[in-house]
């Protein structure tokens, strides 16, 4: 068993062979052939987390660190060394256990949903490779291994999200993400290059607790967490890195549920985590710390795109500022100490929002390709299980006990509340306005979408060919998805009720498994006190309170759907804000703007005014004077070579000379 | 007789050189060298009609040239300090000048990348026009550029960097496009301009050592002996040395090419064909950062710490100004003209940051450049064979038209935007956090270069290739077979030094000690200059307080 210490390369080893494969022969494999391929090799790869997950529960104290090196990697600079290895311990498990379990669902659900697309086998070559790369990320025994895969996962993004890329969106969206994870990890590399210039490493085990940072100034510390955290934000759309994720919607709608919602985007809070040790360390003054900031963004994060999110009509988009918003819970969590909450957050998550997704690209799926929720209505009908599936999801994301995201929420709102002063109760009640917002916007969508008036009759007669797919049912009522699309839905559906089970908040019996089990990778972490027991339930039920006003709000606006003139009631409510909503605070526009703006201008400038015009106007006017004296000079030479040279022979015999002088 | 005396100082130099021996019995660098000389007169004498012929002995003696470039590879001793395979042959016996043809780790992976990119930059052209003289310059070309990273004799140095100039105009001028005559008489001035410092300081130099006692009034052109001679009598003055240092530092400058002495660059890029480009870019350009490592630094470590911080200005500028620039460019060889232009910036700065990660990662760099670049330009070259234009705006939807092709080119893009796994990164990384350690504000604005790359790289590519393709653009030609066989062998090796860079770090650090070495002893009585780094601090500390933890 406990070879599967040793062997945990096999896990991102498998799906990067897949993705080979499938890349260089997929299209003589076939099309649901490629995508059996890629789901049975991450599926290995999960049975394997398994084996290594009982082989990890087997060790005690320190063997539950195991690092693994497969080579060198940089080796032969100087002090600066990196192994190419991997650090097996109870948060690396954690994350991969989620990230193939989740991730063999979404191959599965895509082999049905990508059915009939040309680009068929590239696509599970992308997913596979995707896989792998986060897996190295989850994995990497140090910063710079999990940066590997973190550009990894941010090329599989780029990939899969202007997958369509004949639809310029598409591309530009792809872009779009690239880039702005690029600044992130501006942050990201500069926090490394720090850490190594002050410890001389970057190796994992070597920042296990916070004790473990002493003697470099608390300064200094705070400046590398917030480098790291800054690349945290790029790579878990924090304002203002965000502005990539909704666009990252572009993408085909499994990727947005693997990679835009349950795992690429929760890697910023793997990092923080992972780095919980500078973190805890660090202190400006005051009380204020590396966490202020992180959990200050996250609340931000949470609240703002919550807000946003009520205006927005298209089902996926919904979903992306959902996604957003409850980023923005993980790293509240985080910022505050309790990283166990926000890791808890990110498995439920995980699992709600696949759900939410995997169920939005089934009606997307069912709708032919129509993705505007004012053009759907009653589906419920029509598509039974995607309905029953996606009504679980709402309920766990509202906050409604016993599903899962009512756990989790609770506990980071609790934790929150508990860190500390009034800064603590400040962010517990943004936390509470962002999930009165949550209960309200997901209800608004589940109405919309699937209960109410049936306003999908109009657009299905003509098929937009929006996801981009050809579909041979083109016309018709709207219809369920096929099994392999269905029965990962019934998988979420039922972690999405039992997963919060993970980490109940009793101490007597000991129920905090999920707290118990990250201990040895959060060493050294902040222990919250969580009040008495009457407050702690008092604060649970306000929660549930807040949640289920949230859902009654929805429930009155929408309960027949939208009326009549197609006008969302919220609209004329909110009045001017409604606009402001809508644009998510105009911050694409504003980027746009300046892009097009003086960041062209700018760089035009350069590129013409100064290169083009004085650096080589000036070489031309110095070779264009040497032309001409030549010329004047000596009428019989030319040939532009020998006049240069002429020059050049009489500037270098003066040189020789001076030098010579100075020599003697 | 004058000769004689530079022996025993040769041997000083390199005491472990037992290699010596064995490159009597067989002058592997000579033969390097003379192999594409042959290869080039052979073609030269087939008939002009039948340029097929010409095209066999080009790919034979290039091929051959390969061969023994692995060999080479192969036989070097990477623990060994100094140089290996040397060997001397009498030229100029009145000043002392020598044929001392040697190679150590700096100068083994330009010989090998130079071996590597002819013959594909022969494979790349087979369609070109009057192939049996493409044939004979390409193979002089790689004669020169071979001669250029094994001499170490000054003279014989600079006789090689200038005979490079001639090829490559030629080339430029004979199969390039549009605008290529002043392109190439530009680029031929202007480098031959940089040059003139370089002559003019090679010879004070020779003429100093002349002159000085320590010589005995002998003449020698070699490296290790005039290196060696300024390091420990101190005989040159502080203006002297730098005056020197400026001299050699603005001929490599302009071969780099740093900012601002680099507007030859696109000119000579964009116009050259497109093996002159990736022979260009592949290697030439690096014989100006390797001659501040091999000669401008360990002749004038004074000097060159001296003038370290307007280096490594330049070159954060060049990063920083290359890629913004890149980003304008309406050419897709421009675009990558100056990506060249920001990531010999990363050359430079790593040099210049005079530590051991900023050497190996410049080194590193070098090759992955000549490597990743290359790949650009062969299918930039491949586009406008079948397209007759490089304008990205005449470009679009080639991802659907032709998907094997642009997913070569994507895989290069991301390679040269410097994404972990490519050999890119692994330069990159290591440079930058080997000027973070003493330099750190340049390393922070050098390291916007990441995101600006990936700007103008992905941007390119979405406008070229993205969308869905008109016209011709919808009917292109798919890569060929051959065509393939190009791209790939790059392509594969840059992504095996991405995970295993370990054989290129081995055999380059030797010399990079070496180096640190000579700029330790050449600043001597210098109390701590910036290029030396304490070790850390805390780490012995911390390890402690880690252990005692876990007790």
């Amino acid at each position: 068993m406990q070879r599967f210490l040793d062997l945990v390369w096999v896990i991102p080893a498998l799906p990067a062979l897949g993705a080979v494969i499938v890349l260089l022969f997929g299209k003589r494999i076939g099309e649901p052939k490629a995508g059996y391929i890629a789901t049975a090799t991450i599926g290995t790869s999960f049975v394997w987390s398994v084996f290594t997950f009982f082989a990890l529960q087997s060790q005690h104290g320190e063997g539950r660190h195991h690092v693994y090196n497969l080579w060198k990697w940089f080796a032969g600079t100087g002090d600066f060394h990196v192994n190419f290895g991997f650090l097996v311990d109870p948060l690396s498990v954690t994350m991969i256990l989620f990230v193939t379990g989740i991730g063999t669902l979404i191959h599965l659900y895509s082999v049905g949903y990508m059915h009939g697309d040309p680009r068929y086998s590239r696509f599970f070559a992308y997913l596979n490779l995707f896989a792998a790369s986060m897996l190295v990320l989850v994995l990497g025994s140090s910063f710079l291994m999990t940066f590997m895969g973190w550009e990894g996962v941010g090329l599989c993004s780029y990939l899969l999200i202007s997958f369509w890329f004949e639809k310029n969106s598409a591309a530009v969206a792809g872009k779009k993400a690239f880039v702005t994870n690029r600044v992130g990890d501006f942050g990201f590399m500069l926090g490394m290059f720090l850490i190594f210039s002050k410890f001389g490493t970057l190796d994992y085990v070597r920042f296990g607790s916070h004790e473990a940072l002493t003697g470099v100034s608390h300064t200094t510390v705070t400046a590398m967490a917030l480098l790291l955290f800054v690349g945290a934000m790029g790579k878990s759309a924090q304002v203002p890195l965000h502005i990539w994720l909704p666009d990252a919607m572009e993408g085909p709608t499994p990727v947005s549920a693997l990679i835009h919602a349950a795992t690429m985007v929760t890697a910023g809070v793997f990092l923080v985590s992972r780095a919980h040790a500078f973190f805890d360390f660090s202190a400006i003054g005051n009380g204020i710390h590396a966490g202020t900031v992180v959990a200050w963004v996250g609340a931000i994060t949470a609240l703002g795109a919550a807000t946003v999110a009520i205006r927005q009509n298209d089902i996926k988009r919904v979903l992306a500022y959902s996604t957003l918003s409850q980023l923005g819970y993980m790293f509240l969590a985080c910022g505050v100490g309790a990283y166990t909450a926000g890791l808890f957050h990110m498995v439920t998550h995980a699992f709600f929002k696949a759900l939410l997704f995997l169920g939005s690209g089934s009606v997307i799926h069912g709708m032919h390709h129509e993705q505007d929720m004012r053009k759907m209505g009653g589906l419920r009908k029509f598509m039974p299980i995607t309905g029953a599936t996606f009504i679980i999801g709402w309920l766990a994301i509202a906050g409604v006990p016993p599903f899962a995201g009512f756990w989790s929420k609770d506990e980071i709102l609790a934790k929150a509340f508990f860190s500390g002063g009034a800064q603590g109760k400040a962010l517990w009640a943004v936390g509470m306005l962002a999930a009165l917002l949550t209960a309200f916007y997901m209800t608004r969508q589940v109405w919309m979408v699937f209960f109410g008036n049936e306003r999908f009759r109009d657009s299905l007669a003509d098929d937009h060919g929006h996801d981009g797919h050809d579909d041979a049912n083109a016309q018709g009522d709207p219809h369920e998805s096929p099994i392999t699309m269905t029965l990962p839905l019934l998988v979420l559906g039922a972690l999405s009720i039992v997963g919060g089970f993970l980490s109940l908040p009793f101490t007597k019996p000991n129920l905090e498994f999920l707290a118990r089990w990250l201990e040895p990778s959060l060493e050294g972490a902040k222990d919250i006190h969580p009040g008495a027991f009457t407050s702690g339930f008092l604060l649970s039920v306000g929660a549930v309170v807040v949640g289920i006003i949230g859902i009654a709000i929805g429930f009155t606006v929408y309960k027949r759907g939208l009326p009549d003139d197609g006008v969302d009631p919220v609209e004329t409510k909110l009045g001017p804000l409604a606009n402001v909503l809508e644009n998510a605070y105009f911050f694409d526009i504003g980027l746009a703007k300046f892009v097009s703006g003086p960041a062209t201008k700018f760089a035009t400038f350069l590129a013409e005014g100064i290169d083009r015009k004085t650096i080589d106007g000036a070489v031309n006017g110095v070779g264009r004077t040497v032309k001409e004296a030549g010329d004047g000079l000596r009428r019989m030479q030319t040939g532009l070579v020998r006049n240069y040279a002429l020059g050049i022979v009489a500037g270098v015999a003066m040189l020789i000379a001076y030098m010579w002088t100075r020599a003697i | 007789m004058l000769t004689l005396a530079t022996l025993p100082e040769r041997f000083i130099q390199h005491p472990f050189n037992f290699q010596h021996q064995h490159a009597r019995s067989f002058p592997l660098l000579t033969a390097m060298i003379l192999v594409p000389l042959l290869g080039a007169l052979v073609a030269m004498m087939l008939p002009k009609s039948r340029p097929e012929y010409a095209r066999i002995v080009g790919f034979v003696a290039t091929m051959a040239t390969l061969g023994m470039a692995v060999f080479l590879l192969l036989n070097f001793k990477s623990s060994m300090h100094g140089f290996q395979f040397a060997e001397s042959h009498e030229w100029i016996k009145a000043l002392g000048v020598r044929f001392d043809f040697s190679v150590d780790g700096v100068s083994l992976f330009m010989v090998v990348l130079t071996a590597v990119l002819f013959p594909i930059g022969l494979l790349a052209s087979t369609n070109v026009d009057n192939g049996r003289s493409f044939v004979v310059w390409m193979l002089a070309l790689e004669m020169s550029v071979l001669g250029v990273f094994v001499a170490r004799d000054l003279i014989v140095f600079f006789v090689f960097f200038e005979l490079v100039l001639v090829p490559m105009y030629f080339l430029i001028a004979g199969w390039g496009h549009g605008n290529n005559v002043y392109a190439a008489t530009k680029f031929f001035l202007y480098t031959m301009a940089g040059s003139a410092f370089l002559f003019a300081g090679i010879l004070t130099v020779g003429v100093l050592y002349h002159r000085a006692p320590a010589s005995g009034g002998a003449w020698t052109f070699d490296a290790g002996t005039l290196t060696h001679w300024i390091a420990s009598s101190g005989a040159i003055s502080q203006t002297t040395g730098r005056l020197l240092f400026i001299g050699f530092a603005v001929a490599f400058a302009v071969k780099v090419p740093l900012f601002p002495v680099h507007t030859w660059l696109p000119d000579a890029h964009t116009e050259a064909p497109t093996a002159g480009s990736v022979v260009l870019a592949g290697v030439m350009l690096k014989m100006g950062t390797y001659g501040f490592i091999r000669f401008a630094i360990p002749m004038f470590p004074k000097a060159a710490i001296w003038a370290a911080p307007t280096m490594l200005t330049l070159s954060v500028i060049g990063i920083i100004y290359g890629a913004i620039v890149a980003t304008m460019q309406p050419d897709l060889k421009r675009l990558i003209a100056y990506s060249s232009v920001a990531h010999l910036g990363f050359v430079v700065m790593g040099t210049f940051a005079l530590t051991t990660q900023g050497l190996q990662g410049g080194l590193f760099t070098m090759v992955s450049h000549g490597l990743t670049t290359g790949a650009l330009f062969l299918i930039v070259g491949m586009i406008y064979d079948r397209r007759h234009t490089r304008k990205i705006a005449d470009l679009g939807g080639l991802w659907k038209s032709v998907p094997v092709m642009s997913g070569l080119f994507l895989a290069a893009t991301f390679a040269s935007i410097g994404l972990p796994g490519f050999s890119g990164f692994v330069g990159e990384f290591t440079s930058l956090i080997g000027t973070f350690v003493t330099r750190r504000w340049w390393a922070v604005a050098a390291t916007t270069g990441v995101i600006l790359a990936a700007i103008y790289l992905l941007w390119a590519y979405q406008r070229a290739f993205t969308g869905e393709p008109e016209g011709d653009n919808a009917t292109m030609k798919e890569i060929t077979f051959r065509e393939i066989a190009t791209v790939v062998p790059l392509l594969a090796l840059s992504l095996f030094l991405g995970f295993y860079p370990k054989p290129l770090f081995d055999r380059t650090q030797t010399a990079v000690q070496d180096l640190m070495t000579q700029i330790e002893d050449g600043t001597k009585g210098d109390h701590g200059h910036p290029g030396y780094r304490e070790p850390h601090p805390v780490k012995a500390a911390s390890v402690e307080a880690k252990s005692g933890a876990q007790g």
